[in-house]
C-alpha cells in the first residue's frame, strides 16, 4: 500500500512540539537508510504521526521516484501474515516485505503479545537493516513501553532515533486551523480563530472536530462572533493532556538528551560525514584512505563530488590493475601498491615490469643469516669461498658450487651469501633465490601457460642467482637446456651465480656436459659433515637453550659423537630434552648414554662415511685439486 | 582532545564547571546525575574532602549514545573552588570544550565570584585560550534564597558578564536551571560542530 499522498510535509504545520520529529522525518526521508534507522515516532493519538509517516514516504518518493515504500498499518500486516500462514506461504510473505526499500509501519505499539508476529517482525528488521533500508515506525508510546514485545525487537525498535510529538502550543494550533479553513475555503473572523486556538486540545483531532462545529454553525446562522466560540463548543471536556516529558522523572534529562540530538543534527557537517562513511567503507574493503582522512581535517569544505569521484574512479583503477596483476604473478598482486589509491603509478609500474619480465624471482630467504652460521674446518672452505663471493659477487668465483651431504647447512650457507650480497649492496643488486625443484614447476607452468618468454626475462633479470639442490634438474633435459641459458646470460653479465647439490658436479648423474663444465668452471667446494668443533658449538647453542642447565659433560660427550648432519644434531638435542621431560630429571649424561646407546633404542647415528662416496673427495685439500683454473688461485690464498 | 571525531563518528564534549568555593558546581553535577536514566548512568566520581569540599574534581561521564550516528559523550567536570587548588583548577581546564561559570548570588559572595571569574580568565589565558572564543555559560545559583541575601540576576549580570554569556538563574539544589544551564552550553559548544574547529 502506498502512503496517503494528502499527508505531505508542506500541509504538516511545524511547531515547538514536533520540530524534532518533522527533522528527523525530513533527514530520513531525503536520506532513507543512512540518517536514522529505524524511526520511531511516538504521540498520544491525534498528534500527526500517520501524517508524518506518511510524508516521508511521500517526498522520499518525489524525490526518488525508483524507491520502493510500502505504507502498512500493523493490524494490515497481522492480518496479511495470517492470511500467509493460513495457504503456508510465509516466507513469500516476508521476502514481498524485504525488497521494500522504505517501510512505514503505523501503530506498532498492538505488536503487544503477538508473538508470532514479532518473531516475524524480527527477521524483516534483520533483512531491511541489513541491506541498508529505511524503516518507520509510528506508535502511541515509546518502545520500551510497549508491554509483552520480545526485547530483541525492543532493542531494534530503539536503535534508531525515538522521537516524540507533543501537543500543540497556541501558534501550531493557529496555524493548523488556518491550513484547515484555506483547505475548505472558509473565512472566519481572525478573533474567531484566535479564540479556537486558545482551547487547549490535546490532538488534533479534536480541534479540526471544534473547526467544524463552528463552521457548521457560521453555515447556518451567518458569520459566528467570538463570544459565541465557547458557546458553540459548549464546555469541551477538560481534555486530557499528557504530562510535558518534562516533569517526569528523567524528563529533564530525555529533553536534554533531544535536544542535543538536534543541535547535533543541525551542524554535523553533510560533508564531513560522507567523507567518513566513504573512509570507513574503503577501509572495510581494505583500501588505504589517507587522501580522505587528509580532507576530514580541512577547515573548509573541499569540491566533495570531485574528491570523493576522484578517489573512486582511483580504485577502479587499482582494482583493473589488480586483477590483471593476478593473471601475471599472483605474488605480485600482494603489494600495498594495489590497495592505496595514492600509489597507482606505483602499481601501474609494477604491472608493466611484470609484463617485461623485470622483476626477477624472489630474494633469500631472510632468517639465514652469516652471522648465525657456524664455522668449522669441516666447512671453512665453503665457508671462505662464500665470503670472498659476497665481497665481490661475480668478480672471484663465479659459479660457486657447495656441495655437501643433506643437512650440512649449505641452504643456510647459500641464503646467507645472498642476504650478504644485498646488503652490502644496499639493495642495489636484486639477488634471486631459488630451489631447482621451484624452477622445474616454474618452467613446467610457464610452458603450460606459453608464457616461456616472460619467465626467462624474469631469471635474466635477477642481478646475482641462487639455485639451491640443483641436483634435481638432474636428467631433465629441458631444464638443463633452460638453465644452461640462463647460466650463459648471467654469467656473461657478471653476475654471480652461487648452486648447492648433494654431490659434486662429478658425481651429479645426467647433467649434461656442457652444464657440468660450467658448474665447474668456477670453485667447487665440499661442506663436510660436521667435525668435532662443529658440533661442540651447535650443541653448545641447542643445549644452551635447554632449561634446566644440562649436566656438564653433557657437551663434551655428545660432541664426540658423530653427527651426519646439523639436522641430526637438533634431531639429538629434542630426543634428549623429550627423554629427560619424560623421566623428569634434568639432563645428564647418563641419561644421554642410556637414550643414545641404550638396547633398543634409535641405532647410533651413521658415521658420515657412510656415504657411498670416495673418501677421496672428503678431503678439503683433495676436492680442492678437483677444480681447475680459479681454484688454484684460492688455494694459494688460503694456504 | 577533539570535540568531534568524524573517523570514528565520536563526539567527546568536555564540560568543565568553574566558580568559587561553595557555589555549588558540585550540586549541579548531583542533579544531573539524579536525572539520568539508570541504563545510561556512568560512574560519578567525586574526590571530596572530609568536610565535604571538593578536594580534587568531580567527574559525570554522559553516555549520550548515538546521535545522529554519533556515539556521545558528555564529560562533566568541576573545579574546586578554593584558591588554594590553582594546580588542580588548571589541570581541569585543560582541553575543556566548553565552560559553565557558577556563581554563588549571595551578596557577601560577590567579590568571591568576581576573582574566580578573574582567575578562570588567567588560567584560560594561560592555556592560550581567550575567554571570549570558548563557550561559556553563566549561571547565577541560589537565587531561590531571600531577595534581601542575594543579589539580582540584573545586578550580577553588570558585575560579571563582561560579554553577554548566555546566563541562567538557578536553585541547583532543587533542579531548577541545572538542565536549562547544560542545555545552553551543550548548545553552544554543539555548534562548534559545523565551525570546524572542532574536527581535528
Amino acid at each position: 500500500m502506498q502512503p496517503d499522498a494528502r499527508f505531505r510535509f508542506e500541509n504538516f504545520v511545524v511547531g515547538s512540539a514536533n520540530r524534532l520529529a518533522v527533522a528527523a522525518a525530513r533527514a530520513v526521508a531525503e536520506a532513507p537508510g543512512s540518517a536514522y534507522n529505524p524511526l520511531f515516532i511516538y504521540s498520544a493519538s491525534g498528534l500527526g504521526k500517520t501524517h508524518l509517516a506518511s510524508a516521508i514516504g511521500n517526498y522520499a518518493r518525489g524525490l526518488q521516484p525508483t524507491l520502493q515504500t510500502e505504507y502498512v498499518t500493523l493490524d494490515d500486516f497481522v492480518e496479511q501474515l495470517h492470511a500467509a500462514i493460513s495457504i503456508g506461504q510465509t516466507l513469500s510473505f516476508t521476502q514481498r516485505y524485504s525488497h521494500v526499500d522504505m517501510l512505514l509501519i503505523d501503530d506498532v505499539q498492538f505488536l503487544t503479545g503477538r508473538r508470532e508476529t514479532q518473531t516475524e517482525m524480527l527477521r524483516l528488521f534483520n533483512a531491511l537493516q541489513g541491506s541498508g533500508r529505511q524503516i518507520v515506525m509510528t506508535s502511541d508510546r515509546p518502545p520500551n513501553e510497549i508491554a509483552d514485545v520480545d526485547e530483541r525487537l525492543v532493542s531494534r525498535l530503539a536503535g534508531g532515533l525515538i522521537v516524540d510529538i507533543g501537543p500543540p502550543d497556541y501558534e501550531t494550533r493557529a496555524a493548523i486551523l488556518r491550513n484547515k479553513c484555506d483547505e475548505r475555503g472558509v473565512a472566519l473572523r481572525p478573533n474567531v480563530l484566535d479564540e479556537l486556538a486558545k482551547t487547549e486540545f490535546s490532538n488534533v483531532r479534536e480541534l479540526q472536530g471544534a473547526l467544524n462545529r463552528v463552521i457548521a454553525q457560521q453555515q447556518l446562522g451567518g458569520p459566528i462572533r467570538t463570544d459565541q466560540v465557547r458557546i458553540v463548543l459548549g464546555e469541551p471536556a477538560p481534555s486530557w493532556r499528557a504530562p510535558t516529558p518534562a516533569k517526569a522523572m528523567g524528563g529533564e534529562y530525555l529533553s536534554f538528551l533531544s535536544d542535543v540530538a538536534s543541535v547535533v543534527a543541525q551542524n554535523v557537517e553533510g560533508w564531513r560525514m560522507r567523507i567518513s562513511e566513504a573512509i570507513a567503507f574503503w577501509n572495510g574493503e581494505g583500501y588505504r584512505t589517507a587522501v580522505l582522512e587528509r580532507a576530514l581535517h580541512l577547515k573548509q569544505q573541499p569540491d566533495i563530488e570531485g574528491l570523493l569521484g576522484m578517489y573512486t574512479a582511483a580504485i577502479e583503477r587499482l582494482r583493473s590493475l589488480e586483477t590483471e596483476v593476478n593473471t601475471l604473478d599472483p605474488a605480485l598482486g600482494a603489494s600495498e601498491a594495489f590497495r592505496d589509491p595514492e600509489r597507482v603509478n606505483e602499481a601501474e609500474d609494477i604491472i608493466r615490469r611484470a609484463q617485461s619480465g623485470e622483476i626477477p624471482p624472489p630474494g633469500p630467504s631472510a632468517a639465514f643469516t652469516r652471522a648465525g652460521y657456524e664455522v668449522s674446518p669441516s666447512n671453512q672452505m665453503a665457508v671462505k669461498a662464500a665470503d670472498a663471493v659476497a665481497a665481490d659477487p661475480g668478480g672471484k668465483y663465479n659459479p660457486l658450487f657447495i656441495h655437501g651431504p643433506s643437512g650440512t647447512g649449505k641452504t643456510h650457507l647459500a641464503n646467507a651469501i645472498g642476504n650478504e650480497i644485498v646488503e652490502a649492496s644496499g639493495g642495489a643488486i636484486a639477488v634471486s633465490y631459488v630451489s631447482a625443484g621451484e624452477f622445474i614447476d616454474e618452467l613446467i607452468a610457464a610452458l603450460q601457460e606459453g608464457t616461456l618468454e616472460r619467465w626467462r626475462a624474469r631469471y635474466r633479470a635477477a642481478g646475482a642467482l641462487i639455485i639451491d639442490d640443483v641436483q634435481f634438474a638432474a636428467g631433465k633435459e629441458r631444464t638443463q637446456e633452460e638453465l644452461f641459458h640462463v647460466f650463459n646470460v648471467l654469467h656473461g653479465e657478471g653476475k654471480q651465480i652461487v648452486l648447492t647439490s648433494d654431490r659434486g658436479p662429478k658425481e651429479l648423474e645426467g647433467l649434461e656436459e656442457r652444464l657440468r663444465s660450467r658448474f665447474e668452471g668456477g670453485l667447487v667446494v665440499g661442506i663436510e659433515p660436521p667435525d668435532r668443533t662443529l658440533r661442540e658449538k651447535l650443541y653448545a647453542r641447542y643445549l644452551s637453550m635447554v632449561e634446566p642447565p644440562p649436566e656438564d659433560g653433557l657437551l663434551a660427550y655428545l660432541s664426540d659423537r658423530p653427527a651426519a648432519s646439523v639436522r641430526e644434531i637438533i634431531g639429538t638435542v629434542n630426543r634428549l630434552v623429550a627423554a629427560a621431560d619424560v623421566a623428569g630429571v634434568a639432563l645428564s649424561v647418563a641419561l644421554a648414554r642410556a637414550e643414545l646407546e641404550g638396547v633398543g633404542s634409535a641405532p647410533a647415528p651413521a658415521p658420515a662415511n657412510a656415504r657411498a662416496m670416495d673418501a677421496f673427495f672428503l678431503d678439503d685439500e683433495k676436492v680442492v685439486w678437483d677444480w681447475p683454473d680459479v681454484a688454484g688461485r684460492a688455494i694459494e690464498e688460503w694456504r | 582532545m577533539s570535540l568531534v571525531n568524524y573517523a570514528t563518528r565520536e563526539i567527546t564534549c568536555k564540560i568543565v564547571y568553574y566558580g568559587p568555593g561553595r557555589s555549588g558546581k558540585t550540586t549541579n553535577l548531583h542533579y544531573i546525575y539524579s536525572q539520568v536514566p539508570d541504563d545510561r548512568k556512568g560512574k560519578m566520581v567525586s574526590l571530596a574532602t572530609q568536610t565535604d569540599r571538593t578536594l580534587f574534581f568531580d567527574f559525570l561521564p554522559l553516555d549520550l549514545g548515538q546521535i545522529s550516528g554519533f556515539t556521545t559523550k558528555f564529560q562533566l567536570y568541576t573545579v574546586p573552588g578554593q584558591v588554594y587548588y590553582q594546580t588542580t583548577r588548571k589541570l581541569v581546564l585543560q582541553g575543556a570544550d566548553g565552560v559553565v561559570f557558577v556563581a554563588d548570588s549571595q551578596a557577601r559572595q560577590l567579590q568571591e565570584n568576581i576573582e574566580s571569574m578573574q582567575d578562570l580568565h588567567a588560567n584560560l589565558g594561560e592555556q592560550g585560550i581567550d575567554a571570549r572564543q570558548i563557550p561559556l555559560a553563566i549561571q547565577y545559583n541560589k537565587q531561590d534564597l531571600p531577595s534581601d541575601m542575594i543579589l539580582s540576576v540584573p545586578e550580577l549580570e553588570d558585575a560579571l558578564n563582561f560579554w553577554g554569556a548566555p546566563n541562567f538563574a538557578a536553585d541547583a539544589l532543587h533542579g531548577h536551571g541545572v538542565f536549562e544551564t547544560l542545555r545552553g552550553i551543550s548548545e553552544s559548544v554543539l555548534k562548534k560542530l559545523s565551525a570546524g574547529a572542532g574536527a581535528r
